[in-house]
């Protein structure tokens, strides 16, 4: 029998592909009827993922913590959730699969130990709703777009399926194989049907994103060569030992010592990443093994205390001692893997210097594109940082943790000063998706612990409100760039102005939308870069204050940019008819997130999402 | 000097078994007789030969895949002349089913004109069985004939279909290349020979391995390998390939690039994992053998690669590909560890069924247009999406991208590398860098083949279709109809590269049923 979350999530990810698939069936000449029912599937899709965060949410408040707390039990947090199940299965006799736990565990290539493994958390889910929204909007914003509709539609929701799963994968080699899914699909939809340069930069962003890839791909044969038998539910490694000794006919005791267990669980991997951290960092006395299956470390209770890393009934001496004898225990392992890792992530969020792309790219893109490509996209970059970059490898990002948070402050004051150089409109706009996006990095890099580890949980819930504020702000933008480009068939900002008149309700939109991208208190913008803004002036003041100086940048080009776009008296503009229905329907939702988002940030998304985040800063911050 | 009443009976009978080992073999060659001597009965001419071609192929297949199935396997038969393992058995098998495939795509393309059809798969049939001897043998001059079996009907191969001029030119540069490295392959196999008195394998193998890697030795290896590496178009010996592919029809293009190199593979692999399964502890195989390989392989995907940046013909552009797969292949081979065998193996057949169908577009192409260049598939997406679509396929799995077979094969290649890598002993540390810097060059070689394939596909998906295009689109094939067959099989392809990419069971199931002869 299918449990009830394995059968949601997977609706979730695949209902956009079954709507492609759908769409091959409709007769060519009906294009109006296919962008309905590409339409209808992302609707579909988006409130798919609203049910999945009422289960989420249900899940949460259905147990308290220590403190009596609703909503931070540590049972509820991704971690135990998915040892729960992993040990689940992997009993003589396999328990009975929790319908509840939002976490789907299925062999998918058993010789290679990969699974069709997805989890729920809050981070991930959160931009899930982010990526329905945003390709819902993006779809019904696409209704311009004559030439080749099928091929459009389906690519479109073919990406999606990749983007979600990616945010839902708690498999590595699945993340990677979703994460793949959108390089052909982006590459053609650039490719075709962008601007003049669209092959070039299509070129570009594919060239760039598969070097990135490849470098993921090397992180991801280096961590599935790691034995992790020491972190997997013994039940699991009994076996294996049985199975072994009937094939070599010798006893049990003589090929313990022989059997290796390598995994893609991404829960169980960063597992290993934190003891190698602590023995790299001469903490092995605290590493222990765990009472329970599911247990969490309690942050900020006993400071060096015991860190429970090691599966229940392990010898510890003796596991200590088998990690230490692997590659994945030294410092130029640590060291290589982070950076490929980080690289690799770094492409897609585009930092500086690797963001040459993404100008190009989001200047030719068509605007429904560029919306996707700024809003979820790029948010892949600072996920897998997030995700996968610096829980495998925590040892090496607290090295670098000074570095990473320089390459971010880069990243914002460069993105910023370029920004204001621009006179294309959608050229400004990528830059200042540059300067935003340094806002992630620099929340991640504000490593801190013990008592203060409260402050780069600020950095990190900063950041992931970032990263959906952002893709908020910035998609809304392209749209608006989009508006303003089918009436007057160019992007130059010297020859714009006097919108105002003309385009009352667009202008008005605008405003919101410029105001929240500029970080104005009250709108979605200004929530995750205060947050981040706090945690880096704790982390380093250095780095806190030409980031906090580069708002002034961005309020100066965003609002340098309103003002040419909209004041003033231009004849060529005077005739635009303001936005039609279809516009103002795909304007609108943004509108109103920006302002609800800045208004109750923590009612509508932290009170979710900073559990997941709690969890995570738990599991990083009592190893320093 | 006569042999005993009791040595005769079993001979008798081990001739029996061995006969009963070797019905896919027989199928062929009544088929090649069958097909010779049609011609001879009244009304022969009529008879469609090539139906009748795919049905002994079929028959073949269906015995050889009966073998696999069983799951018992006769080893050396034919007094040690040959040897039905499990490796054999299943490479047969992947042969067969290559063959099949030629066989489909010529008769949905329509190669050859009806009079010259029988000599077609008359030369088919006998080149895959070559191939097939070529897996199974276990003796040097039993090698020799099987790649010279499977070779020369390659050399007549290329030249079809008669009429057009550069067909014989590429048979002709394909037989001189092909004759002289048949010359360096039959000199190692004169001094091995001569050095060890014996040419049975596995009696060879002891005596190398007794007798260490002395001159003689090293020479005769290194030319009976050099003789195999041209089948399998490595650098240096890589340079016929080009030249005939471009000038071959691509149905023939296709074959030479998969089957023929498939059974050089297994030739490679069956030598070395001979000399790796004996554990020679006075000289460590992967460092004396495999890491010179390793270089070699290196250079193959990077030649390769290069070289197929600036090509403008299809066919030449895939056979660049081809050499670049090649050292992917060599790459794997080149670990000669036990879990390197069976992921070489998941490659080669992932490589059949995607390259395969890259040359059956190229097929499509060919018939639909008349040419095989870059400028023949401009917008051809605009035109014919299904195709266009098919053939990105192909090439996105040969670049390797998820979830396309091509990525499970080359995830499964790395891996086995890294292992090695890893796995390296501590007092070899050269070994240990080696592998790694090996691998970091095959990745970097991945990111440098996206230019090239997706090359082709911008051609077909973003560029327009030249303008005035029905002209263009001059039909030198023919009614759709003939295309539609074509588009069946493409679609089969398709569907087959994007499923085996998903569920990996069945090619590894195949792959470590063959490896299990080594391990």
């Amino acid at each position: 029998m299918l449990e009830a979350d394995l059968i949601w999530l997977t609706i979730l990810i695949f209902l956009p592909t079954a709507t492609a698939l759908t769409l091959l069936l409709v007769p060519a000449r009906a294009a109006e009827v296919m962008r309905w029912l590409a339409v209808f599937g992302a609707a579909g899709t988006l409130s798919v993922s609203l049910c999945v965060v009422v289960g989420y949410y249900l899940l949460l408040d259905s147990r308290l913590d220590a403190n009596g707390r609703p909503l931070y039990s540590a049972w509820t947090r991704l971690d135990a959730r998915a040892d729960q199940a992993a040990s689940d299965a992997a009993q003589p006799i396999p328990k009975a699969l929790l319908s509840d736990d939002w976490i789907a565990r299925r062999p998918w290539i058993e010789d290679f130990d990969i699974y069709y493994a997805l989890g729920v958390d809050g981070i991930g889910l959160s931009l899930v709703v982010l990526t329905a929204l945003i390709t819902l909007t993006a779809l019904m914003a696409s209704w311009n777009i004559e030439q080749g509709v099928r091929g459009y539609l389906i690519l479109v929701l073919l990406l999606e399926t990749g983007v979600i799963g990616a945010f839902l994968a708690l498999d590595f080699f699945l993340f990677y194989v979703f994460y793949e899914l959108m390089l052909i699909p982006m590459f053609v939809l650039i490719g075709l049907w962008g601007g003049e340069r669209r092959r070039y930069a299509a070129f570009k962003f594919v060239v760039y994103t598969l070097t990135g890839s490849v470098a993921i791909l090397a992180a991801l044969l280096a961590w599935h060569t790691v034995d992790v038998r020491d972190f997997v539910d013994q039940a699991e490694v009994q076996q294996r030992v049985r199975e072994l000794a009937r094939e070599r006919h010798l006893s049990e005791s003589d090929v313990d010592n022989q059997v290796r267990i390598h995994t893609f669980d991404l829960v169980t991997l960063s597992k290993v990443g934190r003891a190698v951290m602590l023995i790299l960092s001469g903490q092995e006395h605290r590493l222990a093994a765990r009472d329970h299956i599911a247990e969490q470390p309690v942050w900020n209770q006993v400071p060096n205390g015991p860190v429970k890393l090691f599966a229940p009934g392990v010898d510890v001496a003796a596991a200590i001692a088998r990690l230490k004898a692997q590659p994945v225990c030294t410092p130029s392992f640590q060291y290589l893997v982070f950076a490929l890792l980080f690289v690799g992530f770094a492409v897609k969020v585009p930092v500086v210097p690797l963001h040459s792309w993404l100008p190009d790219a989001h200047v030719e893109a068509p605007t429904p594109i560029s919306m996707i490509l700024a809003g979820i996209l790029l948010k892949l970059g600072g996920y897998g940082i997030l995700r996968l970059a610096v829980p495998l490898c925590p040892w090496a990002a607290a090295q670098l943790s000074l570095w990473i948070g320089l390459i971010g402050v880069v990243g914002i004051v460069y993105g910023a000063l370029v920004a204001m150089g621009q006179t294309d409109f959608k050229k400004l706009l990528a830059y200042s998706s540059v300067s935003h996006m340094g806002f992630v990095i620099l929340g991640l890099a504000a490593w801190s612990s013990g008592g203060t580890a409260q402050y780069w949980q600020w950095g990190v819930n900063g950041a992931v409100f970032q990263m959906l504020a952002h893709g908020i702000t910035a998609s809304a933008l392209f749209f608006v760039v989009g508006v303003v480009y089918d009436r007057a068939h160019h992007r130059d900002l010297r020859r714009m102005g006097g919108l105002w008149e003309p385009m009352p309700l667009y202008c008005g939109f605008s405003a919101v939308l410029f105001f929240a991208s500029m970080g104005l208190p009250g709108l979605c913008g200004f929530v995750g870069e205060f947050f981040v803004l706090l945690s880096a002036w704790h982390f380093s003041p250095a780095l806190a204050v030409p980031a906090v100086l580069s708002v002034i940048l961005t309020a100066g080009y965003l609002l340098w940019t309103w003002l040419r776009v909209f004041t003033g008296v231009n004849e060529a503009t005077a005739s635009f008819a303001d936005l039609t229905p279809r516009e103002a329907a795909t304007l609108l939702p943004y509108v109103v997130l920006a302002i609800l988002l800045g208004v109750l940030p923590f009612t509508l998304v932290l009170k979710w999402v900073d559990p997941a985040v709690t969890g995570w800063i738990a599991n990083l911050a009592v190893l320093r | 000097m006569f042999p005993t009443p009791a040595q005769l009976e079993a001979l008798n009978w081990s001739l029996g078994s061995s006969l009963l080992q070797f019905l896919p073999e027989i199928a062929l060659c009544l088929g090649i007789v069958t097909l010779l001597l049609l011609r001879m009965l009244p009304k022969g001419e009529q008879v469609a030969t090539g139906i009748l071609a795919l049905a002994f192929v079929l028959v073949a297949g269906v015995a050889a895949a009966l073998q696999v199935m069983g799951g018992t396997y006769a080893g050396s038969i034919f007094q040690g002349m040959l040897t039905a393992d499990a490796f054999a058995t299943v490479f047969r098998l992947v042969l067969l089913c290559g063959t099949l495939l030629v066989m489909v795509l010529i008769q949905a393309s329509r190669l050859s004109e009806p009079w010259e059809a029988a000599d077609l798969q008359v030369l088919l049939l006998g080149s895959t069985l070559g191939m097939l001897l070529m897996v199974q043998a276990q003796h040097l001059l039993m090698l020799f004939i099987a790649v010279e079996m499977a070779g020369v009907p390659a050399y007549a191969l290329a030249a079809f279909p008669k009429q057009r001029s550069v067909g014989s030119e590429a048979a002709l540069k394909f037989a001189v290349f092909g004759a002289a490295a048949s010359g360096v392959m039959l000199y190692g196999i004169s001094l091995l020979t001569a050095t060890f008195g014996t040419g049975y394998l596995p009696n060879l193998v002891n005596a190398i391995a007794q007798r260490g890697l002395d001159l003689p030795v090293l020479a005769g290896l290194t030319l009976l390998l050099l003789g195999l590496g041209f089948k399998l178009s490595i650098v240096p010996v890589h340079f016929w390939c080009p030249d005939v592919f471009e000038g071959s029809a691509a149905e023939i293009a296709g074959f030479l690039a998969t089957a023929s190199k498939l059974a050089a593979a297994a030739l490679f692999l069956r030598l070395l994992h001979s000399l790796q399964a004996l554990q020679i502890e006075a000289w460590n195989l992967p460092l004396t053998v495999g890491l010179p390989l390793g270089i070699i392989a290196a250079l193959t995907m990077t030649v390769g690669n290069l070289a197929a940046f600036g090509q403008s013909n299809l066919q030449r552009l895939l056979a660049y590909s081809t050499i670049a797969h090649a050292g992917y292949i060599l790459l794997g081979i080149a670990v000669i560890s036990s879990t390197s065998l069976p992921a070489v193996l998941f490659y080669l057949v992932a490589y059949l069924f995607m390259n395969f169908g890259a040359f059956a577009a190229v097929t499509w192409v060919r018939q639909a247009t008349g040419r095989v260049d870059l400028e023949a598939v401009r917008g051809l997406v605009f035109r014919h999406p299904a195709p266009a679509v098919l053939f990105t396929v192909f090439l996105a799995s040969l670049l390797g991208l998820p979830p396309l077979v091509g990525f499970a094969a080359k995830f499964q290649l790395f891996q086995a590398v890294y292992q090695a890598g890893q796995a390296a002993p501590p007092e070899w540390p050269a070994l240990k860098m080696g592998w790694w810097t090996l691998l970091a060059i095959a990745l970097l070689n991945t990111v440098l083949s996206a230019y090239y394939y997706l090359r082709v596909v911008r051609r077909m998906m973003l560029d327009e279709p030249p303008v005035g295009e029905p002209a263009a689109l001059a039909p030198v094939a023919s009614s759709p109809e003939r295309l539609g067959g074509l588009l069946v099989l493409l679609l089969l392809l398709g569907v087959l590269v994007v499923l085996s990419g998903i569920y990996w069971h069945p090619l590894l199931l195949l792959s470590q049923i063959a490896a299990q002869t080594f391990i």
